[in-house]
C-alpha cells in the first residue's frame, strides 16, 4: 500500500517536472521565433532594397515590399508571418522562385543522412574511449586516449576532410571525394562529422566516470567484495552516463548545423549548403527557413534530452 | 597618558604591519604553489610554449616575412615546398608561408579582440545579473539562453548573413556567441562570492555598489573567468576559421588562415600544400590554447591535486 502511493507519487512529480520543462520551451520558441522573424529587419539599409539588389528599379524594390509585406506595421508582419509558418508555408525562394518548405524537403534527407552517419559510431566510440581511460585513470592508455581526444577537438573538422580528401580520393583513389552515392562516399563525411563528438564525448565521459568512481557507493560494491567489472559497469558506468547524455544531446542538436561545413568540403547538396547558397545570394527567406528550423531543433532535442534526465535521474525530477 | 596613547598606536602599526606581511607572504606562497602545479603539467606548459611562441610571430611576422605576402609571381604558381618557398606558392605564385607569418597577426588578433570583448561584455552583464538579480537578472538571463538556443556556428553564420562577410563582421559573429557563457559562468560565480562573509561587511560598511561590484566580488570570480576565456579563444579562432573556410571571412588578398585554406581546397588535387599548412597552424593553435586551458583549470582545481 505504501510503494503504492510512494509510486504514485513519484508518477506525479514526475509529470510534474515533465509539464514544467516542456511550458519552458514555449516562451523561448517564441522569442526565437521574434529573433528569425527580425532577421530581415536587422540588415543594415533598407531590407526591400538589399533583397532586389543595388541595380534595381523602384518598382522593383517595391513589389518586393508589397510581397514580403514590410510596408505594414511590424506587429502585423509578426503575427502574418507566425500565422503562416503554423500553416507550414514559410514563403518563396527569390531565386528559384520555388516555395521554401519544398526546398528544405528537397534538401532534407543528405544531410540526415550525414547526421545519422556522424552518430552511429562518434558517441559509442567516445563514451567508450573516456570509459577506459577512466579506469586506467593515470596510465598509459589514458595518456594516449586524452591525446587522442584532444587532437580531434583541437583539429578543424573541415580541414581533416580534405586531407582525408587528399590521402584517401587523390592519392589512393580508395574513396570518392564528394556526394553520397555510395556506401563508400560516407566514410570520410561521417569521419568529418564524427571526430569532434566522439572528443567532446571522451573527454566528458572520462571526467564523468572518475568523478563516479570517488562516490562512497563505489567504495561499499568493492568493499563487499563484488568483482571489479561489475563495480565498473554495474555501478559506476551507469551513473556516469547520466552526466554524458547531456552533453551528447548538445553535440547531436549542433550536429545539423554543423553539416554546414562538411556539406561544403564534400560537395553534398544538404539543408547546409543550402544555407550558405542563400547567404550568398541573399534569399532571405529560405535564410530564415532554415534558421527556424536549425534553432527549433536544436530547442527540441535539447528539451528530450532535459526529459530523459528526468527519466534516468530520480533526482532531477524530485527537486 | 600620552605613552600609553604612543605605545597603542606602535603596537597598532605593528599588528597592520604584521598582517600586511603575513597577506602578502600568503599570496606569495599561493602564487609560488600555483606555479610550481601549473609546471607539473608537461603538456599545459608545452601549449603555454606554443601560445607565446604564436604571440611572437604575430607581432614580428610581417618583418620577418621572407616575401611580400600579396607578391603575385605567375612564373611559380601553385609550387610544392621548395628551398626558396618552404610552404609551396599558392595559385597566384604567393609565398605561402610569408602570408601565414602575416596572416599569425589577423588569425590570432581576430579571435582574440572577439573573445576579450566578448567577455568583457558577459562578465558586466553576469555580474550585474548576479548581484542586482531581479529584471536584469531575468534580462540576462533570458537573452543567453535565446543566444544558447543556437549552435555556435549557426548563430556566427546568422550574424554574419545580417552584417554581410568580412573579417571585422567575423570578428562581431564570434564576440556575439562568446557573451552568453561569460554572462552565465560569471552569474553564478558572483552569487557563490555575494554571500561570502567579506562582502557583506562591505555592504555593511555602506560601501557603493560600483565599488561592492568591482573591487570586491569581482576579484572572487576571476578564477573561472579565467578559465573560461582560455577555452574559448580556442573555439573563437574554430569558428573565424570555419567562417573564412566558408567563404563569408577575410577576401582573397587577406592572409587570414581560414581563408588561405578555403582557397586552397579548388587545388587540393595538384597543391594539397596550399589546405596541409593552413589547416595545420589552425590545428596547433587551438591545441595549444586547449592543453593550456585545460592545464590551468586542473591547476586551479582544489580537487585535482
Amino acid at each position: 500500500m505504501l510503494l503504492l502511493s510512494l509510486q504514485k507519487g513519484a508518477n506525479f512529480l514526475m509529470s510534474r517536472y515533465f509539464i514544467r520543462r516542456i511550458l519552458e520551451t514555449i516562451p523561448l520558441m517564441l522569442i526565437i521565433s521574434i529573433f528569425v522573424f527580425m532577421f530581415i529587419h536587422l540588415i543594415p539599409g533598407d531590407p526591400a532594397r538589399s533583397i532586389a539588389g543595388l541595380d534595381a528599379e523602384e518598382w522593383e524594390v517595391e513589389a518586393i515590399r508589397e510581397e514580403y509585406g514590410l510596408n505594414k506595421p511590424i506587429i502585423v508582419q509578426y503575427v502574418d508571418y507566425m500565422v503562416k509558418l503554423f500553416k507550414g508555408d514559410m514563403g518563396r525562394s527569390m531565386k528559384s522562385d520555388t516555395p521554401v518548405t519544398e526546398l528544405i524537403a528537397d534538401r532534407m534527407p543528405q544531410t540526415l543522412k550525414l547526421v545519422f552517419a556522424g552518430v552511429l559510431w562518434a558517441p559509442v566510440l567516445g563514451i567508450f574511449i573516456g570509459v577506459i581511460s577512466a579506469i586506467k585513470h593515470g596510465k598509459m592508455l589514458d595518456h594516449v586516449s586524452m591525446l587522442i581526444a584532444i587532437t580531434g577537438l583541437s583539429a578543424p573538422g573541415f580541414w581533416l576532410g580534405l586531407m582525408g580528401i587528399q590521402i584517401f580520393s587523390v592519392q589512393l583513389g580508395w574513396l570518392p571525394s564528394g556526394g553520397l552515392d555510395s556506401w563508400k562516399g560516407f566514410i570520410l563525411p561521417s569521419f568529418t562529422m564524427g571526430c569532434g563528438i566522439m572528443a567532446v564525448l571522451a573527454r566528458y565521459s572520462r571526467s564523468s566516470m572518475l568523478e563516479t568512481l570517488r562516490e562512497d557507493y563505489v567504495r561499499t560494491a568493492r568493499a563487499k567484495g563484488q568483482k571489479e567489472s561489475m563495480v565498473m559497469f554495474a555501478h559506476a558506468f551507469r551513473n556516469s552516463l547520466i552526466q554524458v547524455v547531456t552533453i551528447l544531446g548538445l553535440q547531436i542538436g549542433g550536429l545539423l548545423s554543423g553539416s554546414v561545413l562538411t556539406e561544403t568540403v564534400f560537395s553534398i547538396a544538404g539543408m547546409g549548403r543550402l544555407l550558405t547558397d542563400s547567404i550568398s545570394f541573399r534569399d532571405y527567406a529560405v535564410v530564415q527557413g532554415l534558421l527556424m528550423l536549425f534553432a527549433l531543433q536544436y530547442v527540441l532535442i535539447n528539451l528530450v534530452v532535459d526529459l530523459l534526465y528526468g527519466v534516468i535521474n530520480p533526482k532531477i525530477r524530485l527537486d | 597618558m600620552a605613552e600609553i596613547e604612543k605605545k597603542e598606536q606602535q603596537n597598532a602599526s605593528f599588528a597592520a604591519n604584521y598582517i600586511d606581511e603575513t597577506i602578502k607572504a600568503d599570496s606569495d606562497s599561493r602564487v609560488k604553489a600555483f606555479v610550481k602545479k601549473f609546471l607539473k603539467r608537461k603538456t599545459a606548459v608545452l601549449g603555454l610554449i606554443i601560445i607565446l611562441l604564436l604571440v611572437v610571430i604575430a607581432i614580428i611576422g610581417p618583418s620577418i616575412a621572407p616575401y611580400d605576402y600579396n607578391e603575385y609571381d605567375y612564373m611559380n604558381v601553385l609550387t610544392g615546398p621548395t628551398p626558396e618557398h618552404i610552404f609551396g606558392t599558392d595559385h597566384y605564385g604567393r609565398d605561402i608561408f610569408s602570408r601565414m607569418l602575416v596572416g599569425a597577426r589577423l588569425t590570432l588578433g581576430v579571435s582574440l579582440s572577439a573573445v576579450v570583448i566578448g567577455a568583457a561584455l558577459g562578465t558586466v552583464l553576469g555580474l550585474m545579473a548576479g548581484y542586482y538579480g531581479g529584471v536584469i537578472e531575468m534580462l540576462v538571463m533570458r537573452g543567453s539562453d535565446v543566444l544558447f538556443s543556437f549552435p555556435d556556428i549557426l548563430l556566427a553564420i546568422a550574424i554574419v548573413a545580417i552584417l554581410g562577410p568580412g573579417i571585422i563582421n567575423v570578428l562581431i559573429a564570434v564576440m556575439v556567441f562568446t557573451v552568453p557563457s561569460f554572462a552565465r559562468i560569471m552569474r553564478s560565480a558572483t552569487l557563490a562570492v555575494k554571500s561570502s562573509l567579506y562582502v557583506e561587511v562591505a555592504k555593511s560598511l555602506g560601501c557603493k555598489d560600483s565599488r561592492l561590484l568591482f573591487v570586491h566580488i569581482f576579484p572572487g570570480t576571476i578564477q573561472s573567468l579565467i578559465v573560461n576565456f582560455t577555452m574559448r579563444i580556442g573555439s573563437a579562432i574554430m569558428a573565424a576559421a570555419s567562417l573564412s573556410f566558408l567563404g563569408f571571412g577575410a577576401n582573397v588578398t587577406e592572409p587570414e588562415w581560414g581563408a588561405m585554406l578555403s582557397q586552397g581546397r579548388s587545388y587540393i588535387g595538384i597543391a594539397s600544400h596550399m589546405v596541409y599548412f593552413p589547416g595545420l597552424a589552425i590545428f596547433v593553435t587551438v591545441l595549444a590554447f586547449n592543453l593550456f586551458g585545460d592545464g590551468l583549470r586542473d591547476t586551479l582545481d582544489p580537487k585535482i591535486k
